[in-house]
């Protein structure tokens, strides 16, 4: 059976978001005034096959080289 | 000397660059296939502007995967002068041949019009024709052109004199109002510390003649002419 991994990758604390910032002012403008601020981010649903190994070394290995931008950016990894 | 223009799926200024160097800069060049590891016996190599891989995932991530990067990544760690225009910056931060990183230009809008540049640091063989301060007026075309690094890396950037040119107006100041993307202190292009790999946003490639609208662009190819021939020469 394969199985499922999530990266999610979010720009590191500090990091100028202007996609985030455009958002929340535009949530603002529709009327909800709720929210201190907005992130924006990415992930990837990765399917793995069953008979894969040492998949969670893997992962990190391409979450560090590919899938973000260590300079900044951070990703956690979910199973499903 | 040799130009080698590289040409990724993507790519789109690969054939400016390529046009600037043949017919206006008068030197050799050829295209370097983004599938070859060859270089070609290129003595400078050219990283174009465009969008490489659709700029999927995030721009210049992917092209730093493709088999020529092998070869560009050896060439620069062993001196060789690579000089990487717009996308071409985002592709040599990506690789990790110059710090930091491009992020979305603060406004979000792509960003198309001239610019004017100052020369930050005119020791360096990309600029030796210039003076410091001297101001170049050269286009730019980015959307991610914003450029981020931490405090920390920005003043090893700034103690090194490793950025090469700044955004500012035409009068040569600094400011924010001629600051196209939120780059940090008006960061619009920085070499490695070792001085033999660029990386700018500008194009100088579109502002070789007149009728483009300015010829400051060719200071840096003459900047790399004086470099060759006194190589050549004095060994």
């Amino acid at each position: 059976m394969s199985s499922k991994k999530t990266v999610y990758v979010r720009l590191k604390e500090g990091v100028l978001d202007p996609q985030g910032v455009t958002i929340n002012k535009s949530l603002k403008q529709m009327g909800y005034d709720d929210f201190i601020s907005v992130k924006f981010g990415k992930f990837f649903e990765l399917e793995v096959k069953a008979d894969s190994a040492d998949i969670d070394r893997k992962i990190k290995e391409v979450s560090e080289k590919l899938l973000s931008n260590p300079v900044i950016e951070t990703f956690t990894v979910e199973n499903n | 000397m040799k130009f080698g223009v590289v040409t990724f799926p993507g790519s789109n200024c690969d054939y400016d660059a390529y046009a600037a160097v043949r017919h206006v800069v008068g030197e050799d060049v050829e295209f370097l296939w983004h599938q070859s590891t060859d270089l070609l016996n290129s003595d400078v190599i050219i990283l174009p502007g465009g969008f490489t891989y659709g700029d999927y995932l995030r721009s210049g991530a992917i092209a730093k995967f493709s088999p020529i990067m092998d070869s560009v990544i050896k060439f620069a760690n062993s001196g060789g002068k690579v000089i990487g225009i717009c996308n071409g910056f985002q592709v040599l931060t990506e690789s990790g041949l110059l710090p930091g990183a491009l992020i979305r230009n603060d406004h979000l809008r792509f960003s198309c019009k001239y610019v004017h540049l100052q020369v930050a640091n005119n020791q360096t063989v990309f600029t030796s024709v210039c003076n410091k301060g001297d101001v170049l007026k050269i286009p730019i075309a980015h959307g991610e052109g914003n450029y981020y690094n931490f405090d920390g890396d920005i003043q090893t950037l700034e103690d090194n004199n490793q950025i090469v040119f700044r955004y500012c107006d035409e009068k040569g100041v600094l400011n924010k109002q001629s600051n196209p993307n939120g780059s940090i202190n008006n960061i619009a292009g920085i070499m490695n510390k070792e001085g033999n790999v660029l990386g700018m946003m500008p194009h100088p490639e579109r502002a070789v003649e007149k009728i483009l609208g300015s010829t400051d662009g060719l200071r840096l190819f003459e900047s790399l002419q004086v470099a060759f021939s006194k190589i050549s020469i004095g060994g």
